[in-house]
């Protein structure tokens, strides 16, 4: 992904999993659309307490996988009826069964790298040392953070709501 | 309502997670640790030398001959890429069965998958006799023609699988380590361990649409190895069953051995948690006597499995009313590989019911030890099925023996040090218990204010 534009904002640290989740729905209720919600594990609560969609991953994964399945009939089709055609006891040269198992393989190698690749796209990874909030969000904290460019930022209120939610700490990231 | 049992035992907090589980990769290695390693490492090197030798010197070293021309190459690639299986059946099927127990044991049996299809897959590069020359297994562009690789071959089939297999494992355990990576890396206290779990970790945040994305690509991948790890062992099954020789020829194949995988790679998890337990003893709070035993159900539904495919094979050399199929089987279990068949027949069939026993299936020793002569009878599965079809067929004066030499030995042997030499520095330098997957399921089976955490 490409480089951006430092954007700093508040980082509010949660201990609770219940509480997390309640102030994300609260922090998307005041109207902010762009925080984000770090926990060290999936909350599956969260998903709907942030809005956020159905990845779309696995689009990718059918479009990859068709791909894959066309491919490795092109591979086989032309190497063994156009390119090189040997004719063994009359069988015929496009011997379909024959290659169902490898056009099933390639179907399901190009379906999962694709959607790993995917998956490291939407996710913006890899990146070099990203800015961390605090070392126990991959251990057993929680945090909110609120860029400063979402709607209706202000510094001080964004603090206020967040304390009001529960976060038993308060950060300001110059850069995340 | 039944209660269900804990999943995580002692009650731990979420930071008792994260200490207990990265506690072994970031000590001094124990003095039992040491010793296995080296104890492994040195047969690891024995193995080295070994193929050194098979390759610079051809692989008459080895027992194969006419009229047995599969040997132990393709006994053991087979036994080891069986061992895999089980591996993928936790992390994937399990998975999509929502089965909350697999948590704490995907990692390690993912990691054995991807080791095991590891020692697997030197097996046939060697074989072929001339290694160098490999890359011609795969359809490139070449001056030769180009001369293509035969698509109708079972031999070539089997290379796409296992590729396909040994890579897209290999991404689906990759994929799961990521968050745990970052844990590990936010809990450095050097600045070279940082940068090093830190490159590996990719920069993973956990964020909410991180994690959502996570949960989908995890989702996706299970999918696909679900198909993928059945589609193998069918297509492992292909090259013996396609072929026109008595006792390989036979649709059986397939189901049989997916079935028998599956049943050699749960013994190998047994074997191998069974030592993590005893050599990392925090870790049983996570691998507890309850996952030990549903695992040890699962020997003993797919020992009967086996044991049902071995009775059905002689009744449809029976029902057949083919000679050499009739003769093939009776030799089998009478002519003078008989010793092979009857450890086969005590390894798979009888050995696993003792299991019958609540007792003896919540019994480490017990199990460890079943485990063991589950591992001997796979391998003796595959040797039984290559050699004893091979050295009898249709002419009597085709007929002859295996020439089992040391080298045989050696290369059945060494493989296991190749083995354990890489899963004792898994053990070292990766989570062996899935971080991240184990915190959602903390509260499974506990009666305070946590459990609400299991609900969802």
């Amino acid at each position: 992904m490409a480089k951006k534009r430092a954007i700093g904002g508040i980082a509010g640290i949660f201990l609770e999993e219940d509480t997390v989740v309640n102030a994300a729905r609260k922090v998307r209720e005041a109207g902010f659309t762009k925080f984000d919600a770090i926990s060290p594990y999936p909350i599956h609560a969260m998903e709907e307490a942030c809005g956020i969609k159905r990845s779309p991953i696995p689009y990718v994964t059918f479009i990859a996988g068709c791909v894959g399945l066309l491919a490795a009939l092109a591979l086989t089709y032309y190497t063994s009826v156009i390119d090189w055609p040997i004719n063994i006891g009359g069988k015929p040269l496009f011997s379909l069964p024959a290659f169902i198992p490898i056009m099933f393989e390639l179907t399901i190698l190009f379906a999962a790298l694709s959607s790993v690749g995917a998956f490291f796209y939407l996710c913006g990874m890899p990146k070099v040392d990203p800015p961390t909030i605090d070392k126990d969000l991959t251990c057993h904290k929680f945090a909110i953070f609120i860029p400063e460019n979402d709607m209706g930022y202000n510094a001080d209120r964004v603090e206020k709501m967040l304390k009001e939610l529960g976060a038993v700490e308060i950060k300001k990231m110059a850069d995340y | 309502m039944l209660k269900r049992n804990q999943l995580v035992l002692g009650n731990k907090s979420l930071k008792d997670v994260t200490d207990d589980i990265c506690a072994p990769i970031e000590r001094v290695p124990s003095k039992e640790w040491m010793g296995l390693f080296l104890t492994a490492k040195g047969l690891f090197l024995f193995y080295i030398l070994t193929i050194a030798m098979v390759v610079s010197t051809g692989m008459g070293l080895l027992g194969v001959n006419h009229p047995v021309a599969w040997g132990t190459m393709i006994i053991t690639f087979v036994f080891w890429v069986g061992i895999g299986h089980a591996g993928t059946l936790i992390s994937a099927i399990l998975f999509l069965f929502r089965q909350k127990w697999r948590t704490s044991v995907a990692r390690s049996a993912e990691a054995m998958t991807v080791f095991a299809v590891a020692t697997a897959g030197i097996f046939p590069l060697i074989h072929t006799g001339r290694p160098w020359l490999d890359f011609w297994l795969f359809p490139y562009p070449n001056q030769r023609g180009p001369l293509w690789v035969n698509f109708r071959s079972p031999l070539l089939w089997d290379v796409f699988a296992i590729s396909t297999y040994a890579t897209v494992s290999t991404v689906f355990w990759f994929v799961g380590l990521i968050p745990d990576l970052a844990t590990v890396k936010d809990r450095a206290k050097n600045v070279i361990r940082y940068k090093i779990y830190g490159a590996l970790s990719l920069g993973w945040r956990g964020t909410a649409k991180n994690w959502s994305h996570f949960e989908m690509i995890y989702l996706v991948l299970a999918g696909l190895s679900t198909p993928l790890v059945l589609s193998v062992h069918t297509i492992v099954s292909f090259d013996f069953a396609v072929s026109g020789l008595p006792g390989w020829h036979t649709t059986i194949f397939p189901p049989y051995f997916v079935a028998g995988a599956i049943f050699s790679g749960f013994a190998m998890v047994i074997t191998l948690m069974s030592l993590v337990r005893i050599g990392f003893p925090q870790f049983k709070d996570y691998i507890t006597i309850d996952h030990m035993e549903v695992m040890n159900k699962i020997i003993m539904m797919t020992g009967l499995m086996v044991g049902y495919a071995y009775g059905m094979e002689f009744l449809v050399a029976w029902y057949s009313g083919n000679d050499y199929e009739r003769y093939v089987f009776m030799n089998r279990a009478m002519g003078p590989y008989a010793w092979s068949y009857w450890i086969m027949i005590f390894c798979n069939v009888v050995a696993p019911q003792v299991f019958w026993f609540k007792k003896v299936r919540r019994s480490i020793p017990a199990m460890f030890v079943v485990s063991i002569f589950v591992n001997i009878g796979m391998w003796f599965e595959r040797f039984v099925i290559t050699v004893t079809s091979l050295h009898r067929d249709f002419l009597p004066s085709n007929w002859g023996q295996y020439a089992w030499s040391y080298y045989d030995t050696a290369i059945l042997v060494g493989s296991f040090g190749m083995f354990f030499t890489i899963f004792l520095l898994y053990l070292r330098v990766l989570p062996a218990v899935s971080i991240a997957e184990v915190k959602p399921v903390l509260g499974v089976g506990r009666d305070d204010e946590h459990s609400k955490k299991g609900a969802h």
